[in-house]
Protein backbone atom coordinates (compact mmCIF):
# COMPACT_ATOMS: atom_id res chain seq x y z
CA UNK A 1 0.00 0.00 0.00
CA UNK A 2 2.51 2.80 1.24
CA UNK A 3 5.42 1.73 -0.72
CA UNK A 4 6.72 4.65 -1.85
CA UNK A 5 7.93 8.00 0.28
CA UNK A 6 6.16 11.40 0.18
CA UNK A 7 9.14 13.87 0.59
CA UNK A 8 13.07 12.75 0.01
CA UNK A 9 15.70 14.66 1.32
CA UNK A 10 19.55 13.89 0.48
CA UNK A 11 22.88 15.26 2.28
CA UNK A 12 21.26 19.00 2.84
CA UNK A 13 23.75 21.80 3.55
CA UNK A 14 23.14 25.09 4.06
CA UNK A 15 25.36 27.68 6.39
CA UNK A 16 24.57 31.29 7.53
CA UNK A 17 27.77 33.07 6.79
CA UNK A 18 30.39 30.84 9.09
CA UNK A 19 27.31 28.97 10.59
CA UNK A 20 26.23 25.42 9.85
CA UNK A 21 22.48 26.08 9.70
CA UNK A 22 22.22 22.31 8.17
CA UNK A 23 24.60 19.88 8.05
CA UNK A 24 24.62 16.45 6.06
CA UNK A 25 20.33 15.96 7.05
CA UNK A 26 18.61 13.42 4.86
CA UNK A 27 15.32 12.15 5.59
CA UNK A 28 12.38 10.38 4.46
CA UNK A 29 8.49 11.10 5.04
CA UNK A 30 5.87 8.47 4.52
CA UNK A 31 2.40 8.81 3.79
CA UNK A 32 0.18 9.18 6.90
CA UNK A 33 3.43 9.27 9.25
CA UNK A 34 3.73 12.19 11.60
CA UNK A 35 7.61 12.97 11.97
CA UNK A 36 8.48 15.34 14.39
CA UNK A 37 11.80 17.97 14.48
CA UNK A 38 13.40 18.55 17.84
CA UNK A 39 16.00 20.33 19.54
CA UNK A 40 16.60 23.46 21.25
CA UNK A 41 16.29 27.06 19.57
CA UNK A 42 19.02 27.71 16.41
CA UNK A 43 19.56 23.80 16.25
CA UNK A 44 18.11 24.25 12.69
CA UNK A 45 15.08 22.66 12.73
CA UNK A 46 12.72 25.12 11.44
CA UNK A 47 15.72 25.86 8.56
CA UNK A 48 14.81 22.71 7.63
CA UNK A 49 11.41 22.87 7.68
CA UNK A 50 11.94 26.11 5.52
CA UNK A 51 14.58 24.20 3.31
CA UNK A 52 12.05 20.69 3.01
CA UNK A 53 8.78 23.12 2.16
CA UNK A 54 10.67 25.13 -0.69
CA UNK A 55 10.83 28.40 1.18
CA UNK A 56 14.27 28.67 1.38
CA UNK A 57 17.48 27.29 -0.92
CA UNK A 58 20.31 24.98 0.40
CA UNK A 59 23.56 25.22 -0.88
CA UNK A 60 23.70 21.29 -0.83
CA UNK A 61 21.32 18.28 -1.38
CA UNK A 62 17.80 17.86 -2.86
CA UNK A 63 14.36 17.63 -1.41
CA UNK A 64 11.89 15.35 -3.74
CA UNK A 65 8.24 15.27 -3.68
CA UNK A 66 6.22 12.49 -5.26
CA UNK A 67 2.96 14.40 -6.44
CA UNK A 68 -0.56 12.22 -6.27
CA UNK A 69 0.38 11.06 -9.94
CA UNK A 70 3.50 9.00 -8.13
CA UNK A 71 5.68 11.47 -10.24
CA UNK A 72 8.79 12.78 -8.69
CA UNK A 73 9.43 16.71 -8.55
CA UNK A 74 12.45 18.67 -7.16
CA UNK A 75 10.80 21.07 -4.87
CA UNK A 76 14.03 23.48 -6.17
CA UNK A 77 13.60 23.26 -9.18
CA UNK A 78 9.69 23.49 -10.03
CA UNK A 79 9.70 27.29 -10.18
CA UNK A 80 7.68 29.27 -7.94
CA UNK A 81 4.07 29.36 -9.73
CA UNK A 82 4.56 25.38 -9.12
CA UNK A 83 5.28 25.37 -5.91
CA UNK A 84 2.40 28.05 -5.03
CA UNK A 85 -0.01 25.39 -6.63
CA UNK A 86 1.47 22.77 -4.18
CA UNK A 87 1.14 25.15 -1.38
CA UNK A 88 -2.45 26.07 -2.16
CA UNK A 89 -3.61 22.05 -3.22
CA UNK A 90 -1.23 19.22 -1.84
CA UNK A 91 0.45 20.79 0.88
CA UNK A 92 -0.93 22.60 4.25
CA UNK A 93 1.46 25.23 6.44
CA UNK A 94 0.74 25.77 9.62
CA UNK A 95 2.95 28.67 11.16
CA UNK A 96 3.47 29.45 14.52
CA UNK A 97 2.39 32.34 14.65
CA UNK A 98 -1.98 32.36 12.93
CA UNK A 99 -1.06 35.54 11.84
CA UNK A 100 1.10 34.54 9.21
CA UNK A 101 -1.34 31.56 7.73
CA UNK A 102 -4.61 33.88 8.09
CA UNK A 103 -6.30 36.70 6.44
CA UNK A 104 -6.39 38.72 9.32
CA UNK A 105 -8.90 41.28 7.59
CA UNK A 106 -11.06 38.32 6.16
CA UNK A 107 -14.00 36.65 7.78
CA UNK A 108 -13.46 33.17 9.29
CA UNK A 109 -15.42 31.27 6.58
CA UNK A 110 -13.94 33.40 4.33
CA UNK A 111 -10.39 31.98 5.65
CA UNK A 112 -11.40 28.78 5.17
CA UNK A 113 -13.47 29.15 1.97
CA UNK A 114 -10.30 30.98 0.40
CA UNK A 115 -8.28 27.45 -0.20
CA UNK A 116 -11.14 25.85 -1.21
CA UNK A 117 -11.86 28.40 -4.07
CA UNK A 118 -7.81 28.01 -4.99
CA UNK A 119 -8.68 24.30 -5.78
CA UNK A 120 -11.31 24.97 -7.94
CA UNK A 121 -14.62 25.12 -5.75
CA UNK A 122 -17.02 27.51 -7.28
CA UNK A 123 -20.58 26.89 -5.75
CA UNK A 124 -21.33 29.62 -2.70
CA UNK A 125 -23.41 27.19 -0.62
CA UNK A 126 -20.98 24.25 -1.10
CA UNK A 127 -18.21 26.52 0.32
CA UNK A 128 -19.88 28.14 2.92
CA UNK A 129 -21.62 24.59 3.86
CA UNK A 130 -17.96 23.00 3.68
CA UNK A 131 -16.78 25.96 5.78
CA UNK A 132 -19.21 25.75 8.78
CA UNK A 133 -18.57 22.19 8.87
CA UNK A 134 -14.72 22.84 9.54
CA UNK A 135 -15.59 25.50 11.89
CA UNK A 136 -17.21 22.80 13.75
CA UNK A 137 -14.31 19.80 13.23
CA UNK A 138 -11.94 22.97 15.31
CA UNK A 139 -14.27 23.80 17.44
CA UNK A 140 -15.23 26.87 16.58
CA UNK A 141 -18.89 28.24 16.96
CA UNK A 142 -20.43 28.41 13.75
CA UNK A 143 -22.28 31.25 14.11
CA UNK A 144 -18.97 33.21 14.25
CA UNK A 145 -18.45 31.99 10.74
CA UNK A 146 -18.96 36.26 9.55
CA UNK A 147 -16.43 37.59 11.92
CA UNK A 148 -12.77 38.14 11.43
CA UNK A 149 -9.83 36.43 13.29
CA UNK A 150 -8.99 39.87 14.92
CA UNK A 151 -11.86 39.37 17.15
CA UNK A 152 -10.93 35.82 18.11
CA UNK A 153 -8.79 34.40 20.97
CA UNK A 154 -4.91 33.01 20.18
CA UNK A 155 -6.34 29.74 20.56
CA UNK A 156 -9.38 29.77 18.22
CA UNK A 157 -6.86 31.73 15.45
CA UNK A 158 -4.77 28.60 15.64
CA UNK A 159 -7.81 26.21 15.17
CA UNK A 160 -8.93 28.59 12.40
CA UNK A 161 -5.52 28.03 10.67
CA UNK A 162 -5.85 24.46 10.83
CA UNK A 163 -9.34 24.30 9.42
CA UNK A 164 -8.11 26.49 6.97
CA UNK A 165 -4.80 24.57 6.06
CA UNK A 166 -6.79 21.03 6.21
CA UNK A 167 -9.95 22.24 3.96
CA UNK A 168 -8.74 20.70 1.11
CA UNK A 169 -7.37 17.33 1.76
CA UNK A 170 -3.44 18.14 1.51
CA UNK A 171 -1.14 14.89 1.56
CA UNK A 172 1.13 17.17 3.55
CA UNK A 173 1.68 19.24 6.54
CA UNK A 174 4.40 21.32 7.73
CA UNK A 175 3.55 22.38 10.99
CA UNK A 176 6.32 24.98 12.96
CA UNK A 177 5.48 25.04 16.55
CA UNK A 178 1.88 24.90 16.04
CA UNK A 179 0.97 25.20 19.85
CA UNK A 180 4.12 27.87 20.68
CA UNK A 181 2.54 31.12 21.83
CA UNK A 182 -0.42 29.53 23.97
CA UNK A 183 -1.04 29.10 27.22
CA UNK A 184 -0.79 25.43 28.33
CA UNK A 185 -4.29 24.20 28.50
CA UNK A 186 -5.41 25.90 25.48
CA UNK A 187 -1.92 23.92 23.90
CA UNK A 188 -3.49 20.99 25.06
CA UNK A 189 -7.07 21.14 23.50
CA UNK A 190 -5.27 22.16 19.92
CA UNK A 191 -2.63 18.96 20.20
CA UNK A 192 -5.52 16.76 20.71
CA UNK A 193 -7.03 18.26 18.01
CA UNK A 194 -4.56 17.72 15.62
CA UNK A 195 -3.80 14.48 16.84
CA UNK A 196 -7.62 12.94 15.88
CA UNK A 197 -7.82 15.24 12.46
CA UNK A 198 -3.95 13.62 11.58
CA UNK A 199 -5.64 10.13 12.47
CA UNK A 200 -8.74 10.50 10.60
CA UNK A 201 -7.18 12.58 7.31
CA UNK A 202 -4.46 9.74 7.36
CA UNK A 203 -2.05 13.25 6.74
CA UNK A 204 1.73 12.84 6.75
CA UNK A 205 2.86 15.69 9.12
CA UNK A 206 6.32 17.35 9.03
CA UNK A 207 6.02 18.91 13.03
CA UNK A 208 9.18 21.76 14.51
CA UNK A 209 8.76 21.47 18.25
CA UNK A 210 10.94 21.95 21.09
CA UNK A 211 7.92 20.32 23.23
CA UNK A 212 8.82 17.27 23.98
CA UNK A 213 5.63 16.62 25.29
CA UNK A 214 3.65 17.42 22.34
CA UNK A 215 6.52 15.19 20.03
CA UNK A 216 5.38 12.27 22.31
CA UNK A 217 1.38 12.77 21.72
CA UNK A 218 1.74 13.42 18.15
CA UNK A 219 4.92 11.97 16.07
CA UNK A 220 5.03 8.36 15.39
CA UNK A 221 9.05 9.16 15.07
CA UNK A 222 11.05 11.54 16.28
CA UNK A 223 14.74 13.06 14.94
CA UNK A 224 16.73 15.24 17.03
CA UNK A 225 18.70 17.79 15.83
CA UNK A 226 21.52 19.94 17.13
CA UNK A 227 23.62 22.56 15.21
CA UNK A 228 22.25 21.84 11.88
CA UNK A 229 22.96 18.00 12.51
CA UNK A 230 20.31 15.05 13.32
CA UNK A 231 22.07 13.46 16.06
CA UNK A 232 19.34 10.94 16.89
CA UNK A 233 16.35 9.28 15.08
CA UNK A 234 13.64 6.63 15.43
CA UNK A 235 10.40 5.60 16.61
CA UNK A 236 9.05 8.68 19.24
CA UNK A 237 9.21 6.11 22.66
CA UNK A 238 12.56 4.49 21.84
CA UNK A 239 14.23 7.52 21.34
CA UNK A 240 12.76 9.66 24.42
CA UNK A 241 12.84 6.22 26.74
CA UNK A 242 15.84 5.08 25.20
CA UNK A 243 18.44 7.78 23.98
CA UNK A 244 21.19 6.78 22.58
CA UNK A 245 23.51 10.53 21.99
CA UNK A 246 24.22 13.09 24.60
CA UNK A 247 22.30 15.54 23.63
CA UNK A 248 19.02 13.39 23.76
CA UNK A 249 19.94 12.48 27.49
CA UNK A 250 20.16 15.67 27.95
CA UNK A 251 17.53 16.80 26.08
CA UNK A 252 15.22 14.21 27.56
CA UNK A 253 16.47 14.59 31.43
CA UNK A 254 15.62 18.40 31.36
CA UNK A 255 11.84 17.95 30.53
CA UNK A 256 10.05 18.43 33.57
CA UNK A 257 7.50 15.68 34.93
CA UNK A 258 3.90 16.64 35.21
CA UNK B 1 4.71 -25.59 15.90
CA UNK B 2 7.54 -22.86 15.49
CA UNK B 3 7.85 -19.75 18.31
CA UNK B 4 5.86 -17.21 17.90
CA UNK B 5 8.58 -14.73 19.61
CA UNK B 6 12.36 -15.60 20.75
CA UNK B 7 15.18 -14.04 21.49
CA UNK B 8 19.23 -14.95 20.91
CA UNK B 9 21.53 -13.98 22.97
CA UNK B 10 19.66 -10.91 23.58
CA UNK B 11 21.57 -8.54 25.76
CA UNK B 12 21.14 -4.47 26.74
CA UNK B 13 23.23 -2.32 28.57
CA UNK B 14 22.59 1.60 29.10
CA UNK B 15 25.42 4.32 28.85
CA UNK B 16 24.66 7.59 31.13
CA UNK B 17 26.23 10.25 29.04
CA UNK B 18 25.43 12.34 31.55
CA UNK B 19 26.95 10.63 34.40
CA UNK B 20 30.52 10.38 32.69
CA UNK B 21 29.39 7.37 30.50
CA UNK B 22 29.29 5.09 32.80
CA UNK B 23 28.10 2.00 31.44
CA UNK B 24 25.18 0.37 33.06
CA UNK B 25 25.01 -3.81 31.86
CA UNK B 26 21.47 -5.02 32.22
CA UNK B 27 20.58 -8.28 29.59
CA UNK B 28 23.29 -10.59 28.27
CA UNK B 29 22.81 -13.92 26.71
CA UNK B 30 18.90 -14.09 26.69
CA UNK B 31 17.77 -16.93 24.94
CA UNK B 32 14.10 -17.05 25.31
CA UNK B 33 11.16 -18.73 23.10
CA UNK B 34 7.60 -18.35 23.25
CA UNK B 35 5.44 -20.96 21.17
CA UNK B 36 2.02 -19.94 20.23
CA UNK B 37 -0.93 -20.18 23.10
CA UNK B 38 2.04 -20.56 25.27
CA UNK B 39 1.75 -18.17 28.55
CA UNK B 40 5.81 -17.44 30.10
CA UNK B 41 6.58 -15.72 33.61
CA UNK B 42 9.21 -13.54 33.59
CA UNK B 43 11.04 -14.29 37.05
CA UNK B 44 13.76 -13.18 38.93
CA UNK B 45 14.27 -10.64 41.91
CA UNK B 46 13.61 -6.78 41.54
CA UNK B 47 16.75 -4.87 39.14
CA UNK B 48 17.12 -8.40 37.53
CA UNK B 49 15.83 -6.60 34.09
CA UNK B 50 12.40 -8.25 33.78
CA UNK B 51 10.82 -4.70 32.76
CA UNK B 52 14.07 -4.56 30.53
CA UNK B 53 13.32 -7.40 28.85
CA UNK B 54 10.30 -6.74 27.89
CA UNK B 55 10.79 -3.08 26.90
CA UNK B 56 13.04 -4.38 24.37
CA UNK B 57 10.77 -6.99 22.92
CA UNK B 58 8.66 -4.51 22.31
CA UNK B 59 10.84 -1.97 20.45
CA UNK B 60 10.35 0.66 23.65
CA UNK B 61 14.31 -0.10 24.25
CA UNK B 62 16.93 -0.85 21.30
CA UNK B 63 18.52 -4.10 21.31
CA UNK B 64 22.15 -3.49 22.68
CA UNK B 65 22.97 -6.97 21.21
CA UNK B 66 21.56 -10.20 19.53
CA UNK B 67 18.23 -10.87 17.83
CA UNK B 68 14.10 -10.82 18.32
CA UNK B 69 12.72 -12.87 15.71
CA UNK B 70 9.24 -12.11 15.72
CA UNK B 71 6.56 -14.17 13.35
CA UNK B 72 5.03 -11.70 11.23
CA UNK B 73 3.16 -11.70 8.28
CA UNK B 74 3.91 -15.41 7.77
CA UNK B 75 7.86 -14.59 8.11
CA UNK B 76 10.16 -14.29 11.28
CA UNK B 77 11.28 -11.08 11.42
CA UNK B 78 14.31 -9.20 13.29
CA UNK B 79 12.90 -6.41 15.44
CA UNK B 80 16.27 -5.84 16.43
CA UNK B 81 16.89 -4.11 13.54
CA UNK B 82 13.96 -3.12 12.21
CA UNK B 83 13.15 0.49 11.33
CA UNK B 84 10.53 2.86 13.46
CA UNK B 85 8.17 2.61 10.64
CA UNK B 86 8.44 -1.28 10.05
CA UNK B 87 7.92 -1.47 14.34
CA UNK B 88 4.73 0.62 13.66
CA UNK B 89 3.37 -1.89 11.47
CA UNK B 90 4.26 -4.66 13.80
CA UNK B 91 2.94 -2.73 17.27
CA UNK B 92 -0.17 -2.36 15.04
CA UNK B 93 -1.06 -5.92 13.70
CA UNK B 94 1.72 -8.33 15.83
CA UNK B 95 3.31 -7.35 18.84
CA UNK B 96 0.88 -6.03 21.81
CA UNK B 97 2.14 -4.40 25.28
CA UNK B 98 0.31 -3.88 28.33
CA UNK B 99 2.43 -1.54 30.66
CA UNK B 100 1.93 -0.81 33.98
CA UNK B 101 0.65 3.15 33.97
CA UNK B 102 -1.42 4.15 31.66
CA UNK B 103 -0.27 7.34 29.89
CA UNK B 104 -3.13 9.24 29.34
CA UNK B 105 -4.38 11.48 26.52
CA UNK B 106 -5.58 14.77 27.66
CA UNK B 107 -9.30 14.78 26.27
CA UNK B 108 -9.63 11.49 25.01
CA UNK B 109 -12.58 9.83 25.85
CA UNK B 110 -11.83 6.09 27.88
CA UNK B 111 -13.38 4.45 25.07
CA UNK B 112 -11.66 5.96 21.87
CA UNK B 113 -8.50 5.12 23.83
CA UNK B 114 -9.64 1.36 23.77
CA UNK B 115 -10.71 1.83 20.43
CA UNK B 116 -8.07 2.82 19.10
CA UNK B 117 -5.83 0.23 18.56
CA UNK B 118 -8.85 -1.66 16.63
CA UNK B 119 -9.64 1.23 14.25
CA UNK B 120 -5.80 1.41 13.47
CA UNK B 121 -6.36 -2.28 12.31
CA UNK B 122 -9.21 -1.15 10.25
CA UNK B 123 -12.29 -1.68 12.23
CA UNK B 124 -14.61 0.57 11.50
CA UNK B 125 -15.19 3.06 14.41
CA UNK B 126 -18.82 2.12 15.69
CA UNK B 127 -17.77 -1.41 15.80
CA UNK B 128 -14.53 -0.79 17.58
CA UNK B 129 -16.47 1.08 20.00
CA UNK B 130 -18.72 -1.38 20.82
CA UNK B 131 -16.25 -3.91 21.00
CA UNK B 132 -14.28 -1.90 23.52
CA UNK B 133 -17.62 -1.09 25.65
CA UNK B 134 -17.83 -4.74 25.65
CA UNK B 135 -14.72 -4.93 26.91
CA UNK B 136 -14.17 -2.38 29.40
CA UNK B 137 -18.05 -3.32 30.72
CA UNK B 138 -16.39 -7.20 31.48
CA UNK B 139 -13.81 -5.11 33.33
CA UNK B 140 -16.53 -3.24 35.63
CA UNK B 141 -15.64 -0.03 34.53
CA UNK B 142 -19.34 1.36 34.23
CA UNK B 143 -20.88 2.62 31.23
CA UNK B 144 -21.21 6.41 32.81
CA UNK B 145 -17.29 6.42 32.51
CA UNK B 146 -16.71 5.42 29.03
CA UNK B 147 -17.22 8.64 27.79
CA UNK B 148 -14.81 10.43 30.43
CA UNK B 149 -11.10 10.72 29.68
CA UNK B 150 -9.44 8.43 32.44
CA UNK B 151 -7.18 11.14 33.88
CA UNK B 152 -8.74 11.24 36.79
CA UNK B 153 -9.32 7.68 37.04
CA UNK B 154 -8.11 5.71 39.97
CA UNK B 155 -4.95 3.39 39.70
CA UNK B 156 -6.98 0.33 39.45
CA UNK B 157 -9.85 2.49 36.89
CA UNK B 158 -6.47 3.38 34.51
CA UNK B 159 -5.11 -0.46 34.81
CA UNK B 160 -8.31 -1.63 33.49
CA UNK B 161 -8.68 1.02 30.27
CA UNK B 162 -4.72 0.02 29.41
CA UNK B 163 -5.76 -3.95 30.14
CA UNK B 164 -8.83 -2.91 28.15
CA UNK B 165 -6.75 -1.33 25.36
CA UNK B 166 -4.18 -4.24 25.12
CA UNK B 167 -6.56 -6.82 24.71
CA UNK B 168 -9.07 -5.62 22.48
CA UNK B 169 -7.09 -6.28 19.00
CA UNK B 170 -6.25 -10.32 19.94
CA UNK B 171 -2.90 -9.14 19.13
CA UNK B 172 -1.10 -13.25 17.82
CA UNK B 173 1.78 -11.64 20.60
CA UNK B 174 0.77 -9.59 23.69
CA UNK B 175 3.51 -8.68 26.96
CA UNK B 176 1.67 -7.89 30.33
CA UNK B 177 3.39 -6.10 32.94
CA UNK B 178 2.19 -6.74 36.33
CA UNK B 179 -1.56 -6.87 34.62
CA UNK B 180 -3.67 -7.41 37.98
CA UNK B 181 -0.87 -5.15 40.11
CA UNK B 182 -4.02 -2.56 41.08
CA UNK B 183 -6.95 -4.76 40.91
CA UNK B 184 -9.53 -6.42 43.31
CA UNK B 185 -9.93 -10.01 43.09
CA UNK B 186 -13.01 -9.60 41.15
CA UNK B 187 -11.07 -7.82 38.81
CA UNK B 188 -8.10 -10.18 38.98
CA UNK B 189 -10.31 -12.91 38.40
CA UNK B 190 -11.73 -11.30 34.88
CA UNK B 191 -7.92 -11.18 33.95
CA UNK B 192 -7.57 -14.38 34.49
CA UNK B 193 -10.42 -15.45 32.29
CA UNK B 194 -9.19 -12.77 29.35
CA UNK B 195 -5.49 -14.40 30.00
CA UNK B 196 -6.95 -17.83 29.95
CA UNK B 197 -8.96 -16.96 26.15
CA UNK B 198 -6.05 -15.14 25.05
CA UNK B 199 -3.96 -18.30 25.64
CA UNK B 200 -7.01 -20.89 24.03
CA UNK B 201 -7.33 -18.42 20.67
CA UNK B 202 -3.21 -18.98 19.65
CA UNK B 203 -1.73 -16.10 21.54
CA UNK B 204 2.02 -16.45 22.97
CA UNK B 205 1.97 -14.35 26.32
CA UNK B 206 5.32 -12.73 28.29
CA UNK B 207 4.50 -11.74 31.46
CA UNK B 208 5.65 -10.60 34.35
CA UNK B 209 2.95 -11.27 37.91
CA UNK B 210 4.31 -10.38 41.15
CA UNK B 211 0.98 -11.96 41.71
CA UNK B 212 1.74 -15.61 42.09
CA UNK B 213 -1.54 -16.85 42.35
CA UNK B 214 -2.52 -15.04 38.70
CA UNK B 215 1.18 -16.50 37.52
CA UNK B 216 0.74 -20.20 38.50
CA UNK B 217 -2.81 -20.15 37.53
CA UNK B 218 -2.15 -18.89 33.87
CA UNK B 219 1.98 -19.96 33.35
CA UNK B 220 2.97 -22.54 31.56
CA UNK B 221 6.45 -22.11 32.68
CA UNK B 222 8.62 -19.46 33.98
CA UNK B 223 11.63 -18.07 32.61
CA UNK B 224 14.60 -16.90 35.24
CA UNK B 225 15.96 -13.75 34.36
CA UNK B 226 19.64 -13.18 35.96
CA UNK B 227 20.84 -9.58 37.00
CA UNK B 228 24.08 -8.64 35.26
CA UNK B 229 26.89 -7.76 37.82
CA UNK B 230 27.03 -3.92 36.81
CA UNK B 231 29.60 -1.56 36.43
CA UNK B 232 31.59 -4.29 34.68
Amino acid sequence: MMETPLLEAHGLGLRFGTIPALDGVSLEIWPGEVVAIVGESGSGKTTLLRVLSGLLRPDAGSVAYRGPDGATHSVHDMGEAALRRLMRSDWGFVHQNPRDGLRMGVSAGGNVGERLMAVGARHYGGIRAEATEWLRRVEIDPARIDDTPQQFSGGMQQRLQIARTLVTRPRLVFMDEPTGGLDVSVQARLLDLIRELVADLGLAVLLVTHDIAAARLLAHRLLVMRQGRVVEQGLTDRVLDDPQHEYTQLLVASVLAA
Amino acid sequence: MSPAIRTEALGKSFTLHLQGGTRIPVLSGVDLAVEPGECVALAGPSGAGKSTLMRCLYGNYGAGSGRILLRHRGAELDLASADARLMREVRRETLGYVSQFLRVIPRVPTLDIVAEPLVARGMPREAARARAAALLTRLNLPSALHALPPATFSGGEQQRVNLARGFAPGYPVLLLDEPTASLDAANRAVVLGLIEAAKAQGTAIIGIFHDTEIRDRVADRLFEVHPEQAFA
